[in-house]
């Protein structure tokens, strides 16, 4: 399989009758890059590796890979690897069988085959399974073998369909931990698909945030995490906390906004057209419940409150307050254990107060795309 | 009871009983505690077991009666032998009927997996508009009489006379017994397909296989178990058709089932102790498939259920 | 896969594999079982000396009292012994959901008439319930009967029959409609007080209630067409005269016009109860049991 230089999904667009599944998408990815589809179920990141991948076809647009179209293609002509959700392993064959199938069909010589296959089990540490059938491993062995099974073909892209959802919360960061050095080690393009944001943080040289079978945003891990640029990315990166304002002042470096219980705070915009916002306009302000501080040194914004229920996360506790006037609620993080009813003051730094117009913006389950839909196109291979 | 009735001197001797003495309510008799008669398991039992005993006794009685010498009013024959058995082969080619049977069940099953098949497949993995007019169709035969659909069919065979067409009168016999087995073998075969995950065939495919491949080497390895499982369950179930090769075998295709029939009928021809013989060779027939099949089938597959729609 | 156009306009896609791969089975079912049914339409046009068209096959039936009598009687045949076996399956297989033991020995010894088949039942029936049978002669010898109960050759033996043959089937089938009940719904119910009879007709029957009518579908169906347990152990030629029996005997006089209507008529007949107990069925389940069944 051809090294990818650049990979390009042109306005690819996905239809299951009536409704649209991916509309327009435009994605570049270069070559040994890791990129995330990040997004809740339903937004059509599965529609967009199944449509990468062969296994869907496209509706409209166009997949350039290095310079030649290959829309056209069909699946098991376009070399990429796969790894599915349920891992997909044939249960009749031997881990090795399950290994060698790809090499079988492309006709290497035998021991050739044996070789690769020796060498793909030692990169996922399971040369001593060999012998095993599937069913007699365990989850993490059967991811690293469904990893095994495309990475012997040394494949150009790989791609990941949400690998790591089936396994406990343990076993994930192991496994995390265990992509990202197969990544490194071997330089795979990858494109991978989760429902995860830290997964796609953690992973990721670019994440791409959809919505709707929409790109909501693009960009590094950090830019998405400190800058979202919408209400839905903030909402789905763990900024829980929204509160209404009202515009007070608008300059270049930051917003003046008023709280319906009178306090002022000044915060900043990452929206497009911030700029031109007027006093009076409301807009909703967001910020992360483990970004509040009770200290108030940089002179950060002051917000006080009664609190109502607490809950211990481990490393902090997390508050749920009262604001008073107008029954705002916000979570807020203490180092210390706080009582329910005590009045608390808590702050957040300026730069982390994001101003955003509102909008209807839940990340959960839209109405538009039932993955089921999707499922069963792939079952019937339109 | 000594404790109930004497708490003092148990509350000095043992602290324990002492505690159990406050928590139990003052009885001054005590009861034993009714244990609930299970009625529904005696009567299910009962029930159950009052068919299998009577079946029991019905092919016991067959069975018996074939080697009975001279059983007439008693509760058993009053000597045994065998000279039913050779007067029933002398009447009957039980070889030819034998052959006949086994032939037609095979034949019919192997061609009705082939046709049922890819059918099954199709039900099982797409989705299409007329895909539940179509599983309607192949299940109508079915859902009618035999000899509705039977004595057309017949009529049709004997008309374009297939069997001198096709060389053997048993081709009469095993094309009409296709028309209930193909509906049977697709409804077992339906699920079967189903249950096999459709993203090993994706997998397959991103791997480099073309459908043939996958088709070969993944999906057909994982179907042979229902493969197998309706191919048995329809050997056991042509043995046993009766109507439709009753309405267009002739004297050379006859199987077992038909040829006890003719002799049963002509029950007042024939001496009961011989039908008798015929039916023990078939049943010993049916039996010997049907523990085969056990040994490949869970019971309760023999029942197919069709899914109310 | 041909390659198709990335921009095509609503056409609509064919599914061809689909159609290549259902060709076999479709093709036999087309050919072996609705050609056969036209050309038997055809034909019961047709005189026995082949003139035709004409319809004094369907007229000489409706209008001999005695054959349409033959309608009336496979009604009498079929439909006592289907109500019957369906009132005792449906208890009997709501016990056996609770879990018993010795299943599968049960479900073993219960198939094996269905694998024996009529021919065989009926033989053993003749044996067995005989007047100088063991059933007979069990009850002559507990005084429970003065003399042996004549249930051979009459309707009494067809019934009989059918029920041996069909108790089996339906029973196993039913077990598996209450199976799929969800066993939460009965724990609710005794939860809330009721007993094991209450929580039966509240909650339990009328949830299996459509997969009893499928049941009783299935089994009517093979009662309606009985022909070789009335042949041998009930009246053909008098009280059990029923269709298949009629049309047979037309059938093996070579008059086969007459022997298609006949099995034209008894095929539409039992397709208007299938299709009015299915409707009923339909209408049943459209008005309630959502969530109560896993997966019907």
């Amino acid at each position: 399989m051809e090294a990818i230089q650049k990979l390009q999904m042109k306005g690819v667009t996905r239809r299951f009758g009536a409704a649209t599944a991916l509309d327009h998408f435009d994605l570049e990815i270069a070559g040994g890059s890791f990129v995330s589809l990040l997004g809740p179920s339903g937004c059509g990141k599965t529609t967009a590796l199944n449509c990468l991948a062969g296994l869907l076809e496209l509706s409209e647009g166009e997949i350039i890979l290095n310079g030649r179209a290959i829309q056209h293609l069909p699946a098991e002509k376009r070399g990429f690897g796969m790894v599915f959700q349920n891992y997909a392993l044939f249960p009749h064959l031997t881990a090795f069988r399950n290994v060698v199938y790809g090499l079988e069909l492309r006709r290497v010589n035998r021991e050739e085959r044996a070789r690769r296959v020796k060498k793909a089990l030692e990169i996922v540490h399971l040369e001593a399974f060999e012998k095993r059938y599937p069913a007699q491993l365990s989850g993490g062995q059967q991811q690293r073998l469904a990893l095994a099974r495309t990475i012997v073909l040394e494949p150009g892209l790989l791609l990941l369909d949400e690998p790591l959802s089936n396994l406990d919360a343990n076993l994930r960061n192991e496994m995390r931990i265990e992509i990202k050095r197969i990544h490194d080690e071997l330089g795979l393009t990858t494109l991978y698909v989760t429902h995860d944001q830290s997964e796609a943080l953690s992973l990721s040289d670019l994440v791409v945030v959809m919505r709707l079978g929409h790109i909501e945003q693009l960009g590094t891990p950090q830019e998405i995490y400190t800058r979202p640029r919408s209400l839905y990315v903030a909402n789905f990166m763990g900024y829980a906390n929204q509160l209404p304002v009202t515009v007070v002042e608008n300059s270049n470096q930051e917003c003046v906004v008023r709280t319906a219980a009178g306090d002022e705070l000044r915060g900043v915009s990452t929206v497009e057209g911030s700029r031109a916002w007027q006093p009076g306009q409301q807009v909703l302000a967001s910020f992360r419940p483990d970004e509040t501080r009770s200290d108030f040194k940089d002179s950060g914004n002051r917000l006080r409150g009664k609190v109502r229920l607490v809950e211990y996360l481990g490393k902090a506790y997390e508050a749920l307050v009262d604001l008073g006037k107008g029954g705002q609620q916000l979570l807020v993080h203490s180092p210390v254990a706080l009582d329910s009813g005590a009045e608390i003051e808590f702050g957040i730094a300026r730069a982390r107060l994001l101003l955003f117009p509102p909008e209807n913006a839940t990340p959960a389950s839209s109405a538009a795309m039932a993955p089921r839909a999707e499922e069963s196109a792939i079952e019937g291979r339109r | 009871m000594a404790q109930q009735t004497d708490p003092v001197r148990s509350s000095a001797g043992e602290p324990g009983t002492a505690i159990q003495q406050d928590l139990q309510p003052a009885k001054t008799s005590s009861r034993p505690v009714r244990k609930r008669i299970p009625w529904g398991r005696i009567i299910f039992y009962l029930a159950i077991g009052f068919f299998v005993l009577n079946l029991i006794g019905m092919v016991g009685s067959v069975i018996l009666d074939s080697f009975g010498h001279q059983w007439f009013t008693s509760v058993f024959p009053a000597s045994y032998s065998t000279e039913w058995y050779t007067y029933l082969s002398g009447d009957q080619d039980i070889g030819q009927l034998i052959f006949n049977t086994l032939f037609v069940a095979i034949a019919t099953t192997l061609l009705s997996l082939l046709l049922g098949f890819p059918a099954s497949y199709v039900l099982a993995r797409r989705q299409f508009r007329f895909k539940g007019a179509l599983t309607a169709l192949y299940m109508v035969p079915m859902l009618l009489p035999t000899l509705a659909y039977g004595i057309p069919l017949a009529t049709l065979l004997a008309q374009i006379d297939l069997g001198t067409l096709l060389g053997s009168s048993l081709a009469n016999v095993i094309v009409i017994n296709v028309v209930p087995i193909l509906p049977f073998v697709i409804l077992i075969l339906t699920p079967f397909i189903e249950q096999v995950d459709v993203t090993l065939e994706s997998a397959s495919r991103m791997l480099g296989a073309n459908r043939f491949q996958t088709f070969w080497r993944i999906v057909l390895p994982l179907v042979i178990p229902g493969i197998l499982t309706a191919g048995v369950l329809a050997i056991v179930r042509t043995i046993a058709m009766f109507e439709l090769t009753f309405l267009v075998a002739d004297a050379s295709s006859s199987t077992l089932v038909v040829a006890l029939f003719g002799e049963a009928f002509g029950a007042g021809i024939r001496p009961n102790q011989a039908i008798d013989a015929l039916a023990v060779i078939y049943t010993a027939t049916t039996m010997i498939l049907m523990i085969i099949a056990l040994t490949f089938v869970k019971p309760t597959q023999f029942v197919v259920r069709l899914r109310g729609r | 896969m041909a390659a198709l156009p990335s921009t095509s306009a609503r056409r609509p896609r064919i599914a061809w594999s689909a159609l290549l791969l259902s060709l076999p089975a479709l093709l036999v079912v087309l050919v072996l079982f609705i050609y056969p049914f036209i050309f038997g339409f055809n034909l019961s046009l047709q005189d026995v000396d082949g003139s035709g068209p004409t319809l004094v096959n369907y007229s000489s039936f409706f209008s001999d009292p005695a054959q349409i009598d033959t309608i009336r009687i496979t009604f009498t045949v079929a439909l006592p012994v289907t109500i019957f076996t369906l009132a005792i399956c449906t208890p009997l297989a709501y016990f056996m959901r609770q879990g018993v033991k010795f299943e599968r020995l049960i479900t073993i010894l219960l198939i094996l008439p269905m694998t024996l088949g009529t021919v065989m039942v009926a033989q053993a029936m003749e044996r067995y319930f005989g007047p100088v049978g063991w059933f007979n002669q069990l009850l002559l010898w507990l005084h429970l009967l003065s003399s042996p109960i004549n249930m051979l050759h009459n309707w009494l033996g067809v019934e009989i029959g059918l029920f041996i043959l069909g108790f089996p089937f339906v029973f196993l089938l039913l077990v598996g409609y209450m199976s799929s009940i969800n066993p939460d719904m009965e724990k609710a119910s005794r939860m809330l007080g009721a007993n094991i009879w209450q929580t039966f007709w509240r909650v339990v029957f009328p949830l299996s209630l459509p997969g009893i009518m499928v049941a009783f579908c299935l089994n009517f169906v093979a009662n309606f067409g009985v022909f070789a347990t009335d042949q041998l152990v009930g009246d053909p030629a008098g009280a059990t005269h029923v269709l298949s029996v009629a049309a047979y005997d037309a059938f093996s006089n070579n008059n086969w016009p007459q022997a298609t209507a006949i099995s034209l008529i008894m095929g539409v007949l039992e397709l208007l109860v299938v299709v009015l107990i299915l409707w009923l069925r339909g209408w049943i389940v459209r008005g309630s049991v959502i969530g109560g069944v896993k997966g019907a």
